[in-house]
């Protein structure tokens, strides 16, 4: 039992030490350039569609700045002055303290991704991965937090009360007399391809011997 | 003589007809495969747009209409002479300014500006025959930005604007003449003598579209009544014809058709303004002003049958036709002719040191076509469509080069007419006024509706018709109704130009601008109070104005919308103050207050579901009253200053 539990041990331990061929040092470097990449595309966008509003209201979201479509952005500050009517914060830059932090963890992902290459180990390729997979996800959470706190924290002295709501993160809703379109944008299709990336880095390798 | 007699038996007839035409109702001989396809033509279903833009003159509402082409519904109102409450305009300080001490205009011939010959869709000019001015619509907004005038040494400015072919100049002329310069009095009955009319020429700024008066001309006390310029063989030329070459001053109905033929100005824009550029004009009134007798070149008279109304340039810049209005035929002039009759000195007179040239030498031909000819179009595929006012009808001709079997017979040149309901003046073809029509439609202004519309009372609008002259025939499409009344109009393809839809916040240059809730508020300087809004739905910021008796206010209040039709208004109650600001801009006015009470004030451009609780309040104090202390109605109260 015991020699079974080590030989497995061993097994992982050989396997975390396999060294990163040329292939998946090549697509480390692909996923390094499109996580750069993708920093300059939004990677969210939450377009809302009304009778008055026939072209659209769109929302831009990207790791460190919210953008509305139209003149000088000019939707975000329609929304703003539409979601006043039911009571809920205006959405602003500034209230958004994850887009501080969130293009330093990028520069961060990047840098783990660069290391993987120099060291060429797959413990690297593991590690990157990992926190990679967990920052998205808390990303993402975090993201969906926004949502119901803009929905449920609502102004109880606001002209109009609705039932309080949470946008959705990912489809098609409506929402009073809006139809709420939200979907994942190149920024986002960027990072999930540079994970697809890193997966195949390890996924090159596999079959190196340890050294 | 004989001639005469029988013409004017022609036109009492005719007059007759008319009046008969009135009575009769429902316009039979249309079947119903006819009325699909123009239902068809001129349907523009829920969501479409219009293809042209059609600019109307208002006459004397002072105003623009803008309605779509095909479809002839109207649009909007361009204010520009008289106030038009539902869009604040002539309540704001900045358009009371501009419309001076008037409150109304007669607008009579819209003209867009050019460049090189063709509308470069910049400004629309529209002139004002009642009190001599001119304005500037701008078509980046559709708004007023200019009025001119009145205009000095000049009376009765209804033979314009028209437009030189790189927008160098808009021209006018006078309709009625006064003695000169304005002011001074003379006896109506020594009008020979002492009365003169006017050529001006209003200088455009190529880049601003400011406007300002170049240059005039003396002419002699003729009417002058429409006009047009050259372009081609005829660039640096202007035309226009006129009644009371008679020099009549009463009775005019009679006494200014007495003869056969009047007198039309042929002008030398380019040589009126080399002879005020080299000196040879006189100021009056602060305008230099060009005697032709004492600088030849520059005006030149052809007799035209008879009282002729329009004088239409053709798009090739050749063919001038005159309109007969009281003879029955259109007189097309030559100016490759009119040139060289020039250059010859073929002339056959001459009319106060201005030389007259001899009819024969320039004439084309007169086409018989028909009783009270008045406006002359073209499609620029070298035909011409003209209102017959007596006959009520539009006919289509085709332009000269004639041939010979052609000129001896010229009833063989009239193709198609098409009847009007009723007495068409004016008429307009797409583009017809540029070296290359657009074409495909042309409509009919008719003077008299007379009981085509559904029973509105003794008040009756105006009627229009849509004419598709695309075919060899000519159809009639579709009708419309509008308010007193176009006299010219103008087409502008929609695709030519891109208005904006607010105003961005970087235009807005206003002093008294505010967009923060910060900057808002109302100050005291002595008895000088200060209030700067901002509207934004559905409040305005401070909604509390305090203010005592004896106070001068003024409000300033900005739009910070900037979401199109987001349009907000301030009225006040009782106080006729009522200002609309679109999105992004700031209006302004300013109050005497006299007497104390509590005046609302509310948002009346129907803004958003809360546009009713858009609300406030305007506090006027008695002088006695203790003044409010500093900050109250917050953020809105009086700060002293």
């Amino acid at each position: 039992m015991f020699q079974k539990v080590a030989g497995l041990l061993r097994r992982e331990f050989r396997f975390l030490h396999k060294p990163l061929n040329l292939g998946s040092r090549l697509f480390l470097l692909a996923a390094a350039i499109t996580i750069a990449v993708s920093l300059f595309y939004p990677l969210w966008k939450l377009h809302l569609v009304a009778p008055q509003y026939s072209d659209g209201l769109d929302l831009y979201i990207s790791s460190y700045k919210i953008e509305g479509g139209g003149f000088n952005g000019q939707h975000l500050v329609e929304i703003n002055n539409l979601n006043h009517y039911i009571g809920m914060k205006p959405i602003q830059e500034a209230d958004f303290l994850e887009m501080r932090w969130m293009p330093f963890v990028f520069g961060l992902i990047i840098l783990m991704t660069l290391r993987s290459i120099v060291f060429g180990e797959m413990s690297n390729v593991v590690d990157l991965f990992a926190v990679y997979v967990y920052f998205g996800a808390f990303s993402i959470g975090s993201f969906w937090y926004r949502l119901y706190q803009y929905g449920h924290d609502l102004n109880p002295h606001a002209p109009m009360h609705i039932k309080p709501f949470t946008p959705l993160l990912i489809g098609v809703k409506q929402i009073a007399n809006f139809r709420e379109y939200s979907f994942p944008q190149t920024g986002a299709y960027l990072l999930c391809g540079s994970v697809v990336l890193i997966v195949l880095a390890g996924l090159w390798s596999r079959k190196e011997k340890a050294a | 003589m004989k001639r005469l007699i029988n013409q004017l038996l022609a036109l009492a007839v005719a007059l007759a007809t008319t009046t008969t035409f009135t009575g009769c109702g429902k316009q039979s001989g249309t079947t119903q495969a006819d009325r699909t396809a123009n239902a068809l033509a001129s349907y523009v279903a829920p969501g479409e747009k219009d293809e042209y833009y059609l600019f109307y003159s208002g006459g004397h509402s002072g105003q623009v209409f803008v309605a779509g082409i095909p479809s002839m519904r109207h649009i909007i109102t361009i204010p520009v002479f008289a106030p038009y409450p539902a869009t604040g305009y002539g309540f704001d300080e900045e358009s009371k300014k501009m419309m001076g001490a008037f409150t109304w205009g007669d607008v009579h011939h819209p003209g867009l500006s050019q460049t090189k010959s063709k509308y470069d869709g910049r400004w629309l000019f529209v002139n004002d025959n009642a009190n001599n001015r001119i304005a500037r619509i701008d078509l980046r907004d559709f708004k007023t930005h200019q009025i001119l005038g009145p205009i000095p040494n000049s009376m009765g400015n209804h033979g314009s604007s028209f437009i030189t072919e790189n927008s160098e100049y808009i021209l006018c002329a006078t309709r009625f003449s006064v003695p000169l310069p304005k002011g001074r009095v003379a006896d109506p009955k020594d009008y020979e003598k002492e009365f003169n009319g006017m050529v001006s020429g209003i200088k455009v700024d190529p880049q601003t579209g400011e406007m300002s008066v170049g240059w005039q001309i003396l002419t002699p006390p003729f009417d002058w009544d429409l006009g047009s310029t050259g372009k081609g063989p005829s660039s640096g030329w202007a035309f226009w014809s006129s009644y009371n070459t008679e020099m009549a001053h009463d009775v005019m109905e009679v006494n200014s058709s007495q003869k056969d033929r009047d007198l039309c100005a042929v002008v030398n824009w380019r040589a009126a303004e080399k002879a005020v550029a080299d000196g040879k004009a006189t100021m009056m009134d602060g305008v230099p002003i060009i005697d032709p007798a004492k600088v030849p070149g520059v005006l030149y008279f052809i007799p035209i049958g008879k009282s002729p109304h329009g004088m239409d340039v053709d798009p090739t810049g050749k063919w001038i036709v005159a309109g007969g209005k009281l003879q029955p035929s259109t007189t097309v002039v030559n100016f490759e002719k009119l040139q060289a009759a020039i250059n010859a000195k073929t002339f056959e007179g001459e009319m106060r040191g201005v030389p007259i040239v001899k009819y024969d030498a320039v004439v084309e031909g007169e086409v018989p076509v028909g009783l009270g000819p008045l406006h002359t179009q073209y499609d620029g595929k070298g035909f011409a469509y003209t209102s017959m006012f007596i006959d009520s009808n539009i006919t289509k001709w085709k332009m000269p080069p004639w041939t010979d079997e052609e000129k001896k017979d010229l009833n063989k040149v009239v193709l198609d007419k098409m009847p009007t309901h009723f007495s068409t003046g004016h008429l307009v073809v797409a583009g017809s006024d540029t070296a290359q029509p657009y074409g495909k439609w042309c409509v009919a202004m008719n003077k008299l509706s007379a009981g085509r519309h559904i029973n509105v009372g003794p008040s009756q609008p105006e009627s229009s018709q849509l004419i598709d002259i695309s075919g060899e025939k000519m159809k009639m499409v579709a009708e419309a109704y509008t308010e007193p009344e176009p006299h010219f109009a103008q087409i502008l393809k929609v695709s030519e130009i891109e208005p904006k839809e607010i105003l961005a916040k970087a235009d807005n240059k206003d002093p008294n601008a505010v967009w923060d809730k910060e900057a808002t508020g109302v100050t005291r300087n002595g008895n000088k109070v200060l209030a700067k809004l901002t509207a934004i739905r559905s409040r305005f910021t401070p909604d509390r104005i305090d203010a005592q008796v004896g106070d001068e206010l003024t409000v300033s209040v900005t739009n910070i919308e900037q979401t199109r039709d987001m349009i907000h208004g301030f009225g006040v109650l009782e106080q006729n103050v009522n200002l609309v600001m679109d999105p992004g801009e700031t209006k302004t006015f300013h109050l005497k207050m006299t007497k104390a009470g509590v005046f609302p004030f509310y948002c009346t451009n129907f803004c958003s579901a809360l546009h009713q609780e858009m609300q406030g309040y305007l506090v006027v104090w008695n002088a006695g009253d203790a003044p409010p202390a500093a900050g109250s109605g917050a953020p809105g109260g009086i700060a002293q200053k």
